[in-house]
């Protein structure tokens, strides 16, 4: 979680948004969250699980390819 | 009665007796039909008491529609971490366990001014040309 707020706060172009899925179950379910944490990229890509830095901005990377594509 | 106990109000308090910058701890709520409503408010509010550069402000979801707008605010309990900018921080549902140690460190950060980020992730970052959202699902632990 801590490094999607770092993102954040580092480019004007990203926000993140932590969600606890028990308080808002319509949007674990609506996000597929079977398990935390879990991570959404512009509410398409998932990323399960805690990644280190270097893999989110991999997935960063491959989210914004992906949709030039 | 307090949600934070003593004990761990002098251990915050020493955390952000640190804070170079002003910090706005923003919470949206209202008071019917949200369950964590209220106890978030309180908590935010018992964070914001520990350090004067920590100011608490609150809106209604609803009747503070302006604000609920400007900061895109689509459920709540809401809280919203800036400085004088808004970074698109936010916070949903009321941060416990493991997410109560984010929201601290959070605060610190953007007090901070840096973002701790490693010199390749800030690199690639500012060539970005489309705006990039990460939601993540988290559970009290």
């Amino acid at each position: 979680m801590r490094l999607a707020f770092q993102m954040a706060y580092e480019s004007p172009l990203v926000t993140a948004e932590a969600i606890e899925a028990i308080e808002f179950p319509h949007l674990a379910i609506k996000y597929n969250v079977q398990g935390v944490p879990r991570t959404v990229i512009n509410d398409r890509i998932p990323l399960e699980g805690a990644y280190p830095e270097r893999a989110v901005l991999d997935a960063i990377k491959a989210a914004v390819e992906g949709a030039k594509a | 009665m307090p949600i934070i106990s003593e004990r761990d109000k002098a251990i915050i308090q020493q955390q952000m007796s640190t804070l170079k910058q002003p910090v706005r701890l923003i919470n949206f709520t209202q008071e019917l039909e949200c369950e964590y409503c209220r106890d978030t408010s309180q908590l935010m509010r018992e964070v914001a008491q520990t350090s004067g550069s920590l100011r608490f402000e609150q809106y209604n979801f609803v009747t503070d529609k302006e604000m609920t707008e400007k900061y895109k605010i689509e459920q709540i309990p809401a809280t919203v971490v800036m400085d004088d900018r808004d970074h698109g921080i936010k916070f949903y549902g009321i941060p416990s366990g493991y997410e109560f140690a984010t929201i601290l460190d959070t605060i610190k950060m953007v007090s901070s001014g840096q973002s701790g980020l490693a010199k390749e992730t800030k690199d690639y970052l500012r060539t970005l040309t489309t705006p990039i959202n990460l939601k993540v699902f988290v559970t009290p632990t």
